[in-house]
């Protein structure tokens, strides 16, 4: 009788996915169960790569499948959380010779426009300030899946990265070797849907 | 001769004042020059290992000086009423600004979860790490601080000249001779 109750209940559940799903567009990023993260790797002398991340950030989604021109993200970042797994070095990204996080704290996104390009693929524009400049960037990102989770959600999860040259945030990298000049910037994304 | 008395400074008082002394102004110059190193030099990782080597040995010794100075007598002050209070703050600011200064460094090299290693003989580890921000909050309370020490070191020094040579009083000579303590 019970387990009769149980499929009901879910057949009944699985029948309002598709226009719940049509409703709400509006996602959380899930820095909560740690389901997000913003990465960088940077050239070091053209040796190899320094990866780094960004810990502590917040930030939503809008993605709607019926309705893709309208998806936006809206990304605010402690810089000042940043870690490459040594403390020294952090520090002195941290400092004024680079990143200045004690005059500019906070970094943001701010999507301005969305054009898809293919299967669950399509490239996210806006506004990137970082050490106080604001530049136009454009980042190719990929829906890698979605759907119900098991604790009762509906997630969404995405992956995108851009270059970002660093002299266009006012970072004098000169004195380093040209391959240094840039970093790739990566995040990954699971969304709820609020 | 390693004791204290009331009289004067014991040997092992002398020679940890002394150490810690050399240690400090070596510590802020190399300090100084260190952090303005161009990141092609070959100082620039070598300057901080012996940074971080020598601080560390600083900092163990500091609280053995620490332990050593609540256990043992202490010279009486010498000069007016005003001049002893003065004495004991300063002395009282020297101790506080080589541990916050001491702790503080720690706490840059920590503050991700690595140990500091000391001459590549040992490792201390981490005790303190992952407080927000912490290696860039612990290197502004580290290079306060340290210019802390350094100016009340060098009013600790003109005092210390002032008694030899305008008091002429041993408060000067006691710290360098540990005969002085065993006098009545």
């Amino acid at each position: 009788m019970i387990k009769k109750t149980a499929i009901a209940t879910a057949l009944a559940a699985a029948a309002l996915v598709p226009l719940t799903q049509a409703q709400a567009a509006e996602y959380a990023i899930d820095t909560e169960g740690q389901h997000a993260f913003i990465q960088f790797k940077i050239s070091h002398l053209g040796f190899s790569y320094i990866l780094g991340s960004f810990e502590d950030f917040s930030g939503s989604l809008r993605y709607d499948p019926e309705n893709l021109e309208d998806s936006a993200a809206n990304l605010e970042v402690d810089v000042t959380s940043l870690t490459s797994n040594h403390a020294e070095r952090d520090k002195h990204i941290k400092s004024d010779d680079f990143l200045d996080t004690g005059e500019y704290p906070t970094a943001t996104f701010t999507s301005t426009g969305f054009t898809p390009s293919g299967d669950n693929e399509g490239v996210m524009s806006g506004e990137l300030t970082l050490h106080g400049e604001t530049n136009a960037i454009e980042m190719p990102v990929t829906l890698l899946g979605e759907g119900e989770d098991p604790w009762g959600n509906y997630r969404a999860g995405f992956e995108g990265s851009t270059i970002l040259v660093l002299e266009d945030y006012g970072i004098d990298m000169s004195q380093f070797p040209e391959a240094m000049h840039e970093l790739e910037l990566y995040v990954t994304f699971e969304g709820i849907r609020q | 001769m390693w004791k204290n008395t009331r009289h004067g400074w014991g040997l092992a008082s002398i020679l940890l004042h002394w150490l810690g002394a050399l240690a400090i102004i070596g510590l802020f110059a190399l300090g100084w020059w260190m952090t303005g190193l161009d990141y092609y030099d070959r100082w620039y990782n070598l300057g901080p290992w012996w940074h971080r080597s020598v601080g560390m040995l600083l900092l163990l010794a500091t609280l053995v000086r620490l332990g050593w100075r609540f256990v043992q007598p202490t010279p009486e002050a010498k000069g007016h009423r005003l001049e002893r209070v003065a004495a004991h703050l300063g002395h009282l600011g020297l101790y506080v600004s080589m541990l916050v200064v001491l702790v503080s460094g720690y706490l840059i090299s920590t503050a991700e979860g690595q140990g500091i290693d000391v001459f590549d003989a040992f490792e201390v580890p981490a005790l303190i790490s992952g407080l927000s921000n912490q290696a860039t909050l612990a290197g502004q309370v580290h290079w306060y601080s340290a210019l802390a020490l350094i100016l009340l070191s060098v009013g600790h020094a003109l005092a210390a000249l002032k008694h030899h040579w305008v008091d002429r009083n041993d408060v000067l000579t006691r710290m360098v001779d540990p005969r002085r303590s065993r006098r009545p």
